[in-house]
């Protein structure tokens, strides 16, 4: 019984490791342009399609270490996931930035048909199988005849989040980018003043967003070994309720709803039913908004008339 | 908000080869990875396959697009620069007129269809499915274009109403025109549920949890098999009747059939326009009822609300009802769509109320100028015909949809028809007394 919920434990922390990384792109954009960017969960499908088209690449090529083959993918993705964020930003938000607040909200779902569409033509629609890389793990103890193991996969999706989470808190409380970025989500046109460009900030907070979808969808790739093009959505949802019932707008609060709905979700489906996991998602979602309105870790607006 | 500066000079032919080589650039590291290499199964493995030709096209595309545009746009800020200097103002007068002229042209025309094209098969079928959109567009924009409550699940409405007539129709033998109130009443139930406990979330939190609503419904749909059938849905519900008259090839011994009555030929076309019709009917009153429901203190309520809520607050108004009307009389209208799309069908399952689906609706509303009736008209010939043009080719279909989603928006923000007719004005009386008054 130990062994069981404590190897759901591990299991649901890989797994909201992941949410919480799309969760920080969706955080982001809404604190700086505040708008939901309904295509961020497709900008991670399309990492994952560039993660399996690389590791085939590179397995065609003769590179067999997999270290060296995860650091080369997750470059690449990253690169040219970054190129997809800024490119979505570029055609589809920034027409619409001054435009009534559910214009960026329409073509960012119109958006995410474009490139679910996009990889389905291009891609093609089966399910793209990679063979698995990180086989085996740590049996870390015996409990009741059950053992208790931490995959290689699972350990390396925590240990990126984990040094991805340290960089990414320097890069925001620390660097002059960071103050920037934080300066434009308080005040924009007080920050276009004192000469900051605007522009270029929102589009660099969207390529970071999206650089972290782009490991996340590396990461899962190499974690279930099958892509297809509808993946983006699932995760998408779940990603964005991550960000919500974190506050939306709160870096550490993305993180924290990512955790606790990957916990959740492996707790639900392991103990009581796996279809209805995630109406449990939800549930709670809608729980804690209720006692919460602006989210765990979110500030309450102050509204002023 | 960013302060835009307006140089005068035109770019030259230099700059304008720079920024396309630019976009061809851009072009190249996006096509890379999804048109320039994708992977095939090969026996178990993947294999890398290559495309440069098509990779080739499209950065030639995409440069040749830039110039274009870019020339296309100087020559458009030119006239309008020329139009500015002349002082010429928009000619904004007729076209309210216009609109009601377009308005009525319309509804002509949807009259006159099924007299001039009852024979056509497709053309009746693609008109029912644009009427349901239409319907359900006006539902929608009761909720979101009226009092302004962001709804990302409206489709579980439309699914509530379908299954409730597809349950009460198949296992207790109810007819259409007694489920329909039932049906509708039962998705009004449903919108009260969504809307109590998110009573205090505003914007962007309450288009989450009406999402998270609509996923739980039809995740709930796709696993209650006993209820709904799972995924296999249910099947064999029975089509509306002419009062109580049935469209079937008549039978000597059977009951009395629409054609044996009337004593006409037994065509099938009949019940695809007698279908038409009844969604014509419904997507009109439904039309009615909310442009009167606008004029009722409810009605102007929703605006109220929509524009500022602590200012409705303020002056007493009881802003829990208001929210929760509007959810309810919403949701009662998707209920009544949804029952007519299942009898229409005969056959429903939870993949007809995916997500997308919901996002369609919303992307009508907002598409045709949130709160505008005849932009939802607008919106949804131009959304359900543009996959249908696409037909011929069938798998860019909705790749041409989501683009087609995100240039319209970027070429009209407030919707195709932003204009937005206040629903109060001072009678001209008024406005002639006050005149006089202050003369």
């Amino acid at each position: 019984m130990l062994a069981h919920a404590f190897q759901q434990l591990i299991n649901g922390l890989a797994l909201g490791s992941v949410y919480g990384l799309i969760a920080i792109g969706y955080t982001m954009v809404y604190g700086i342009i505040g708008m939901i960017n309904f295509a961020h969960g497709d900008i991670y499908m399309v990492s994952a399609f560039i993660a399996v088209t690389s590791f085939t690449l590179l397995a065609a090529l003769g590179v067999t270490s997999v270290p060296l083959a995860l650091l080369i993918v997750l470059v690449v993705a990253i690169a040219l996931t970054s190129a997809y964020g800024w490119s979505v930003e570029r055609i589809a938000y920034r027409p619409l930035r001054s435009a009534p607040r559910l214009a960026p909200l329409i073509s960012a779902i119109g958006m995410s048909i474009f490139l679910q569409n996009m990889v389905q033509v291009t891609q093609g629609a089966r399910v793209k199988p990679i063979p698995p890389l990180l086989t085996g793990g740590i049996d870390l103890f015996t409990h009741d005849g059950v053992t208790v193991s931490f995959a290689y996969s699972q350990m390396l999706i925590i240990v990126v989040t984990l040094a991805l989470m340290l960089g990414f808190t320097y890069l925001i409380t620390r660097t002059s980018f960071g103050r920037q970025q934080r300066a434009c989500e308080q005040d924009r046109t007080m920050t276009a003043l004192l000469g900051i460009n605007v522009d270029r900030t929102i589009s660099l907070t969207f390529m970071i967003g999206a650089a972290l979808a782009a490991v996340a969808g590396v990461l899962v790739t190499v974690y279930y070994g099958v892509v297809d093009f509808y993946i983006g959505f699932v995760a998408g949802i779940k990603a964005f309720t991550a960000a919500v019932l974190g506050g939306v707008g709160s870096l550490p609060g993305a993180m924290l709803g990512g955790l606790i709905i990957g916990l959740l979700e492996a707790f639900w489906a392991a103990y009581l039913s796996p279809e209805y996991k995630d109406v449990a998602t939800f549930a709670i979602l809608i729980l804690v908004l209720m006692f919460r309105p602006s989210g765990l870790l979110g500030r309450p607006e102050v509204e002023k008339v | 908000m960013t302060a835009v500066i307006q140089t005068s000079h035109a770019p030259t032919r230099s700059e304008r080869l720079k920024d396309a080589g630019g976009v061809a650039f851009v072009a190249l590291v996006l096509g890379i990875p999804m048109i320039g290499l994708t992977t095939v199964d090969a026996g178990g493995m993947l294999e890398v396959r290559t495309r440069w030709a098509a990779l080739g096209l499209f950065i030639l595309l995409a440069f040749l697009g830039r110039l274009l545009f870019s020339a296309l746009g100087d020559q458009l800020r030119a006239r309008q620069r020329t139009k500015a200097r002349l002082g010429s103002a928009p000619a904004s007068g007729s076209r309210p007129v216009l609109l009601k002229a377009l308005g009525w042209g319309l509804l002509g025309l949807s009259l006159a269809l099924p007299i001039f094209w009852g024979d056509n098969r497709y053309v009746i079928d693609t008109a029912t499915t644009v009427l349901i959109y239409i319907m359900l567009g006006w539902g929608l924009n009761v909720v979101v274009g009226l009092a302004g409550l962001l709804d990302l699940g409206y489709v579980a409405f439309y699914a509530v109403g379908a299954y409730s007539y597809a349950l009460l129709s198949t296992q207790f033998g109810w007819g259409f025109w007694e489920a329909l109130p039932v049906a509708g009443g039962a998705a009004a139930a449903f919108g009260l549920l969504l809307g109590w406990p998110t009573l205090r979330l505003r914007g962007d939190y309450l288009a989450i949890v009406t999402l998270g609503f609509g996923e739980i419904i039809r995740i709930i749909l796709v696993n209650w098999t006993d209820l709904s059938g799972g995924p296999n849905g249910i099947s064999s519900i029975p089509r509306p009747t002419f009062f109580g008259l049935p469209f079937k090839p008549p039978s000597d011994d059977g009951p009395a059939t629409f054609a044996g009555f009337f004593g006409l030929e037994y065509v099938p076309e009949q019940r695809v326009v007698f279908l038409y019709c009844l969604i014509l009917a419904l997507a009109l009153l439904t039309n009615l009822f909310v442009s009167r429901m606008r004029k009722l203190p409810i009605g102007r309520a929703w605006e109220a609300m929509r524009e500022d809520e602590i200012a409705c607050k303020a002056l007493g108004m009881n802003v829990t009802n208001v929210k929760l009307s509007a959810f309810a009389l919403g949701a009662m209208l998707g209920g009544f769509a949804g029952v007519f799309f299942a009898a229409r069908q005969g056959f429903i399952s939870p993949e007809s109320f995916v997500f997308s689906e919901s996002a369609i609706i919303l992307a009508i509303v907002v598409l045709g100028g949130m709160g505008s009736q005849l932009g939802v008209v607008l919106a949804s010939l131009v959304l359900v015909l543009i996959p249908e043009v696409g037909r011929d080719f069938a798998e860019y279909r909705m790749l041409i949809f989501g683009a087609a989603m995100i240039l319209i928006m970027v070429w009209k923000p407030g919707g195709l028809l932003s204009h937005r007719e206040p629903t109060l004005k001072a009678p001209s009386s008024f406005i002639r007394q006050s005149k006089r008054e202050a003369a």
